[in-house]
């Protein structure tokens, strides 16, 4: 994950703590997972400020959303993408660091 | 109205593993960060020699030897099945060995910051001295002929100076020094990449000179679409590269500018080519860019876990001239222009309907009337073990499935879609390079042979990396078959002259 997103993810989680929740848009699983191990267990790359820092905050991809958002907003916003994408790998890439 | 045309367009590649290791933005951060890493071991064990290089089918593609769909058959991986009847020469360019760019990034020096080792200087102008490309400009290569330096006194440099090195099968043999005493902008690392970049797009556009009819001297303006910014610590980005390289080529008279929109600025540039084509403020429009040093081995580390070549190790150049009507040329349709506009949103599903849907609704084209769509065309080689996935095959797949929900294809056409107007992407990750502007020279080509009638060319920028806006950018236009040439639509003074008499007459004889 850019090292600049995750001093901003920091930045979030210091300042609403728990009520934070982390919804990424990735198109590759394998960047999918390693955001959101980035997010839970820390930067795996030992690169950015999230090194050795576990936050373990609730992540989504925002697939998993679907049913929570308009649906209108949401054939907008991401409805073609469903075509395009693996949609099952994704949700499958994060949703592994929720239940870890 | 009569439309501009494609008269032309070269491709230059330059193998640079030893600036991979040095000038690569991944391996500078890790030096700085981490200056013991396994990193660098490993990396040297992954690079190409030129042979590999050359012989690597996407570059082999890239400089006109081989079309793109060849591609799509090509047994996979690419790097271990290399094309045995390849050459250093194609259509549309050359590829370069990193001694012939060292030695030309000395030659297009005019303020004397770059200093070569004696032997180095005499052996890479032997080797420079045949290239057909280098005689155009007359004495171009006397740079060559002043005495060398020793290497000693370049090791002092680098070490004492902060002079930047260059290397060349793993020695220094030159360096390019900075260019003030404490300006950042002017740093030996600032001033090596813009050197670099502006002598990859010199002896790129001189391989057009040589492979085209166009001369220096009928280049009116220059467009030039790097990512580079040249300046100083007044004014940063206050350029102008193009009037720099348009300089050592001998467009004596040309004037020109550089444009700016990361990996989008190739299609803005051509797109302005065109206005001022068209507009008839200008005959011969140039649209350039040269190689970026600082990708060079961005995704190595990945390359090197999954126990790959670090196929960064390549910088790319282009040019594209743009003319006036010759009525036999492809011609840009600047009525089927598409832009992400900033109030468009930056959902994959709104750039892609603001750049591709919008401007050929607009013109009454259908999705299934484009030949082939060129997107950005990043080697899948390159990306996908880095984890960025497969790009120009994502945005042929979001074309098709835009289509699906407007209800021009059915769901189930979108793999015939993107098999039959797509190709697979073949260009080096160098930012703006691979926006689209690979495939003109071929799309050129198959428009010539009335294989196709129209492509759509689609550049797409990354904003927000710069921090002033999150915004995305995008920008598109048709190349189509010319029919011959159009009647103009604008009428001289003599003509509208005549109109008036001649209607004041009929009212006089009425009255």
């Amino acid at each position: 994950m850019d090292l600049e997103n995750q001093a901003r993810i920091k930045g979030f989680a210091d300042q609403y703590g728990k009520d934070l929740v982390i919804v990424l848009g990735a198109g590759e699983a394998q960047a999918a997972e390693l955001a959101a191990e980035t997010v839970t267990q820390g930067d795996p790359t030992y690169a950015g400020p999230l090194a050795g820092v576990q936050l373990g905050l609730p992540v989504y991809h925002a697939f998993e959303l679907k049913d929570s958002v308009d649906p209108d907003v949401y054939e907008d916003q991401a409805g073609m993408m469903e075509m395009v994408l693996d949609v099952d790998a994704l949700i499958e890439a994060v949703k592994k660091f929720r239940a870890e | 109205m009569s439309f501009p045309v494609i008269k032309g367009a070269s491709y230059s590649l330059f193998h640079t593993p030893e600036m991979t290791v040095h000038q690569g933005s991944n391996q500078t951060t890790e030096r700085y960060t981490n200056p013991n890493s396994e990193h660098f071991k490993n990396l040297q064990k992954s690079l190409r020699s030129f042979d590999e290089f050359v012989k690597y089918p996407p570059n082999q593609v890239y400089i006109g030897n081989v079309k793109p769909d060849m591609l799509k058959c090509h047994k996979r991986p690419w790097y271990e099945h290399p094309l045995e009847a390849a050459s250093t020469d194609g259509p549309f360019g050359a590829i370069y060995t990193e001694e012939e760019l060292i030695a030309l990034v000395k030659i297009v020096d005019v303020f004397d910051l770059v200093v070569l080792e004696e032997d180095f200087q005499a052996g890479a102008k032997v080797k420079l001295k045949n290239k057909q490309e280098l005689q155009i400009i007359d004495k171009l290569l006397s740079k060559l002929d002043t005495k060398g330096e020793k290497f000693a006194e370049l090791e002092r440099m680098v070490n004492e100076e902060h002079a930047e090195g260059m290397y060349y099968s793993g020695r220094l043999v030159g360096c390019v020094k900075k260019a003030h005493a404490f300006d950042a902008v002017l740093t030996a690392h600032v001033m090596f990449e813009n050197l670099v970049s502006k002598a990859t797009a010199v002896v790129n556009l001189l391989q057009m000179f040589t492979k085209t009819k166009l001369r220096p001297e009928e280049v009116d303006y220059i467009i030039e679409t790097s990512e580079e910014a040249c300046g100083d610590m007044n004014q940063r980005g206050g350029g102008n590269i193009a009037k720099s390289i348009g300089e050592v080529c001998g467009c004596v008279n040309a004037t020109g500018s550089d444009t700016r929109s990361f990996c989008a600025a190739p299609v803005h540039g051509l797109v302005q080519a065109a206005a001022l084509v068209q507009s008839g403020i200008y005959k011969n429009v140039i649209v350039i860019a040269g190689g970026s040093t600082a990708k060079l081995g961005m995704n190595s580390k990945s390359h090197i876990e999954k126990n790959m070549p670090a196929l960064e190790d390549c910088l790319g150049a282009f040019a594209i001239h743009v003319s006036e009507n010759d009525g036999i040329n492809p011609i840009i349709r600047t009525d089927v222009v598409g832009r992400h506009t900033i109030g468009a949103g930056s959902a994959p599903q709104a750039v892609i309907t603001a750049i591709v849907t919008d401007p050929l609704d607009r013109a009454d084209i259908k999705l299934e009337d484009i030949d082939k769509f060129a997107p950005e065309l990043q080697n899948p080689e390159i990306t996908v073990p880095a984890g960025a996935g497969d790009v120009t095959l994502s945005n042929l797949k979001m074309i098709a499935a835009l289509g699906v929900k407007r209800g021009d294809f059915l769901k189930e056409d979108i793999e015939r879609i993107v098999n039959e107007k797509g190709m697979p992407g073949y260009a080096p990750t160098q930012g703006h390079i691979p926006s689209g502007v690979p495939y003109i020279g071929f799309a050129r080509q198959e428009i010539l042979n009335k294989k196709f009638n129209k492509v759509m060319i689609i550049g797409k920028g990354s904003l927000f990396l710069g921090r002033l806006t999150n915004l995305f950018d995008g920008v598109s236009f048709v190349m189509q078959d010319n029919t011959g040439t159009e009647e103009k639509a604008s009428v001289s003074k003599e003509e509208v002259r005549s109109m008036v008499a001649e209607t004041l007459k009929r009212l006089a004889e009425s009255l």
